[in-house]
């Protein structure tokens, strides 16, 4: 044999080994040569894989490991040099890549095992994360649960429904069995079954409120789990055989005292209302945190949600409560009104209806005067006008009370003589005195003026007052009036401490001290003499005539003569030793001094304006128009006497033809039938108002259709027949002096 | 002045009648005078009280004076003249068979009640607001009663004022004046 360039193989082991070891090569290798094939494809399919390198070691690795088995198939025949070069080759390379890979693994695996590693954590802190989502989305359901219960609360501001909404919402999010709120009663000492949840009509169950359990309950804010079987829990029958859990918690009832401004409300409140909730029975539930949170949350809202109720009842009572108060003011204004309208109209009734025959008395006494009268006539008929005058002013100051009371009531300055005012004063009394066998006596001190500036009636008024109180008061013995000027230190009353009277260059104070030997005033009842409505218990109220209205009115004037004197400056008191010493009634007033003697008349009370009448009208044209012969006479006679030219025309023609610019005044008998065409027609033919004369309708009648036709026509004036020679004369210096009767 | 005739008698008090009537020292020849003028005011005021008249006649004897002395005489006369015109009238229309012309009677009715009431014939006056209801009630009867009062009144009124005038005339004549 030659030598051949084939290996031999080694001697044949036994040819079923060889067999076996060909087949698992042949495996082996294919094994081998699919692994990088698998690894590829799923290394393709895969997103993520970092080791692409290692994986392409690897792959040549096996794929080598695959071709050194592969090619040992060739090797357990004869084979050629070449393929035990290849084999060789195989081998080398792959022991290169496989400890080139080795040494790779030794980086990489540490590497694999911490992806795992962290994985695992990553996988942990995900079901962390989740876990905690999971609770965040149940607070947050909770959240939301008590805003939507707190919205139902709040939308409505009526208690009942609050409480029975608030039951109602936590029912449905907590699917609660029941729930319960039990409010305090009205004594503070026990809680009352208010609302519940599923029962229709509570019963008006008590609990006592100390028991323990609800002291746990409510010193504590937070909801507390409570026993099923403490008294405020068992609501109903057992539905199973295991009660649901139960939990409690406080309502603090809030009072709107408790709301500081800028705090939060003191829960120093001791009124609690229980809120018990229970979970369904035979549910094995059990109250999470969340839930209680939920209720606690709730509980407050519920208290807010109620004071704020209560509130608005407050302010809804208080409103209907004005309301009704400002309804019955309104009614009180109106009848006030209506009494003060009612007495105006009183007043000014009383007023004409007094008025009237004071002027008639007045009126006539000054005719009187005119006349040719003895001197002791004379002197009567001035008495009486005096004594008029003054009624008639007092008249009008008693019945302008109101007036009085508005303080608007004002002076009347003149000068006068002092002396004589007090004299007639006395005049006047002493009658009456007489009567009474009072004797009355007058001092006037040496240093009094005989003239002084002031309201001379009112000072008239005041004194007749208080002398006439004097005698009215006094059944004997006698009165003395004194008059002076009050010197600087008995200015000063001690009795008076509020009167600061302070004389100066142009006024002095007079003093009048009037004392009488009457009954005498009980110390005591000094301040009640003054004032309105006191009845004074002493023995003048029960021995004078007509003592309680002669009291009152009485008192009554001493109003008036307070008012005068205050009006005057002055200040007016009573002094008395006491009951049965008579007493003294002491006033000063303040009057001007006056320089001049020149003595103002006592004007008479009635139309003012006869002062400034004047006593004829020389060349005053007056046309008379009456259809009435005997009329026509006296007006023309009337007006002839105060110095006019009249001119007498018995018709309408007449009138109209004889009527011109020169007339000043036209009296027109309206009760002609063409009266007051006539009127017009003089109105239209003399149209210049400053030209024509002025119209003046004589009537009998003095009712207002007459007066309104009048006016209508345009007429100046009416006057009614039969007009006195005063009245004319009124009625002409008025129209020259106004153009207008006023 | 204070009244010093009023003198009180020692532990009395009171006014008495008696010391109301201070009779004034006049001459004699005046005496005369006065009487007469005490006997007009007298009869005047009871005029008055009787409700002959009423303060018109006052206001008419004040419209006397020396400018128009018998002014009063005159009115009056005047007065008394239409009054007997109107109560002519009046019974004639009212003694009408026929119809009564009620409408003149009352325009008659009311120039009388002009007439007295501007003269101060207080009664007559009073007697035409009677007259005139019924007049507007067409009252024959009513009327005609009225008619013959107011006849009656006016010759009752006629008949005082003469005799007020006499008086004045002697007053006049003693020397007097009126108005006094």
């Amino acid at each position: 044999m030659e030598s051949c360039n084939c290996i031999e193989p080694q001697l044949p082991p036994d040819e079923l080994l060889s067999k076996y070891q060909y087949i698992s090569d042949f495996f082996i290798a294919l094994a081998y040569f699919s692994i990088p094939l698998e690894l590829i494809y799923f290394v393709k399919k895969s997103a993520v894989f970092p080791y692409r390198w290692v994986l392409v070691q690897f792959g040549a690795f096996i794929v080598l490991c695959g071709a050194t088995h592969l090619i040992n198939l060739w090797t357990f025949t004869i084979h050629s040099r070449t393929v035990a070069i290849v084999m060789t080759t195989a081998k080398i390379l792959t022991a290169v890549v496989s400890c080139a890979t080795a040494l790779m693994l030794v980086h990489i695996i540490p590497d694999l095992l911490s992806v795992k590693t962290r994985e695992l954590f990553l996988k942990n802190k995900a079901a962390e994360l989740d876990r905690e989502m999971g609770l965040i989305r149940t607070q947050e359901e909770t959240g939301r649960h008590v805003r939507m219960l707190t919205h139902e609360i709040r939308s409505t501001l009526d208690r009942h429904t609050i409480l029975k909404t608030t039951l109602v919402e936590l029912g449905r999010t907590l699917s609660l069995e029941e729930c319960a709120l039990w409010m305090p009663t009205r004594t503070g000492l026990e809680l009352q079954l208010a609302y519940t949840l599923r029962q229709q009509n509570p019963v008006g169950y008590t609990v006592p409120i100390h028991l323990p359990v609800i002291n746990q309950v409510f010193s504590s804010n937070r909801a507390v789990k409570i026993s099923p079987n403490s008294p405020v829990a068992r609501l109903r029958p057992l539905a199973g055989k295991y009660p649901g859990e139960v939990v409690a918690v406080r309502v603090p009832l809030l009072h709107l005292s408790n709301f500081q401004i800028n705090d939060w409300p003191e829960l120093s409140t001791k009124r609690y209302a229980l809120m018990v909730l229970m979970l369904p029975s035979d549910s094995a539930r059990q109250w999470h945190t969340y839930e209680l949170e939920l209720v606690e949350v709730v509980a407050d809202q519920v208290a807010v949600a109620l004071s704020h109720a209560a509130i608005l009842e407050e302010s809804m009572r208080a409103r209907d409560l004005l309301m009704e108060q400002n309804v019955a003011l309104d009614l009180a204004r109106r009848e006030a009104e209506t009494a003060i309208r009612a007495r105006n109209d009183f007043l000014a009734v009383m007023n004409h209806e007094m008025r009237t025959p004071m002027h008639a008395i007045i009126a006539l006494s000054s005719l009187l005067q005119e006349t040719e009268l003895t001197p002791e006539q004379r002197l009567m008929v001035e008495t009486i006008l005096k004594s008029s005058n003054l009624l008639a002013t007092l008249i009008n100051d008693v019945l302008d009370l109101s007036r009085l009371e508005d303080g608007s009531l004002q002076l009347d300055l003149g000068s006068f003589n002092l002396h004589s005012a007090f004299r007639e004063v006395i005049n006047l009394i002493r009658p009456i005195a007489s009567v009474k066998k009072l004797v009355v006596t007058l001092h006037l001190a040496p240093d009094l003026p005989e003239y002084a500036t002031g309201d001379e009636k009112r000072l008239m008024q005041t004194l007749l007052n208080v002398v006439g109180n004097a005698v009215k008061f006094s059944k004997e013995g006698s009165i003395s009036i004194t008059a002076f000027v009050a010197k600087a230190e008995s200015l000063r009353d001690p009795r008076a401490p509020d009167f600061f009277p302070v004389p100066s260059d142009n006024h002095f104070f007079l003093r009048v001290q009037v004392k009488d030997t009457g009954s005498g005033i009980n110390p005591q009842d000094y301040p009640k003499l003054f004032t309105k409505f006191a009845q004074s218990q002493s023995l003048a109220t029960k021995n004078s005539a007509g003592s309680g209205l002669g009291l009152a009115i009485c008192k009554r004037y001493h109003m008036l003569v307070i008012r005068f004197v205050n009006l005057m400056d002055g200040h007016i008191w009573l002094e008395s030793e006491g009951l049965g010493k008579g007493c003294t009634a002491i006033f000063m007033v303040k009057l001007g001094v006056t320089e001049c003697c020149t003595e103002s008349k006592l004007p008479p009370a009635t139309n003012a304006s006869m002062n400034h009448a004047q006593t004829a009208f020389p060349g005053l044209k007056v046309m008379v128009m009456d259809d009435n012969g005997v009329s026509r006479m006296v007006t023309k006679g009337l007006l002839v006497h105060l110095g006019c030219d009249v001119t007498t025309v018995s018709s309408g023609d007449e009138c109209l033809r004889l009527i011109s610019q020169d007339h000043h005044v036209v009296f027109i008998d309206v009760c002609m039938y063409d009266g007051y065409e006539v009127a017009l027609r003089v109105h239209e033919k003399l149209t210049k108002r400053h030209e024509r004369p002025l119209t003046v309708a004589l009537t009998a009648n003095s009712d207002k259709a007459t007066k309104d036709h009048c006016r209508r026509v345009g007429m100046n004036g009416v006057v009614l027949k039969p007009v006195s020679v005063d009245k004319m004369r009124t009625v002409l210096s008025d129209l020259l002096e106004h153009r207008n009767l006023v | 002045m204070p009244l010093h005739h009023y003198r009180p008698p020692p532990n009395h008090g009171g006014i008495t009648s008696t010391q109301q009537q201070q009779v004034t020292h006049q001459p004699p020849a005046m005496d005369v005078l006065s009487q007469s003028r005490r006997q007009l005011a007298d009869y005047t005021n009871s005029l008055h009280r009787d409700g002959f008249l009423d303060d018109q006649f006052s206001q008419l004897q004040q419209l006397q004076d020396e400018s128009s002395p018998d002014f009063v005489m005159e009115v009056v006369s005047l007065f008394f003249e239409d009054c007997q015109k109107l109560v002519t009238n009046m019974a004639r229309a009212l003694s009408e068979l026929q119809a009564v012309d009620f409408k003149q009677v009352d325009s008659s009715v009311h120039q009388l009640k002009g007439s007295s009431s501007s003269v101060g014939a207080a009664r007559i006056k009073n007697l035409c607001v009677a007259f005139k209801t019924c007049c507007d009630s067409q009252n024959r009867d009513g009327c005609m009663r009225c008619l013959q009062e107011v006849n009656r009144e006016c010759v009752l009124l006629k008949n005082k004022l003469q005799t007020l005038f006499r008086l004045e005339q002697q007053i006049i004549s003693a020397g007097g004046s009126i108005p006094m």
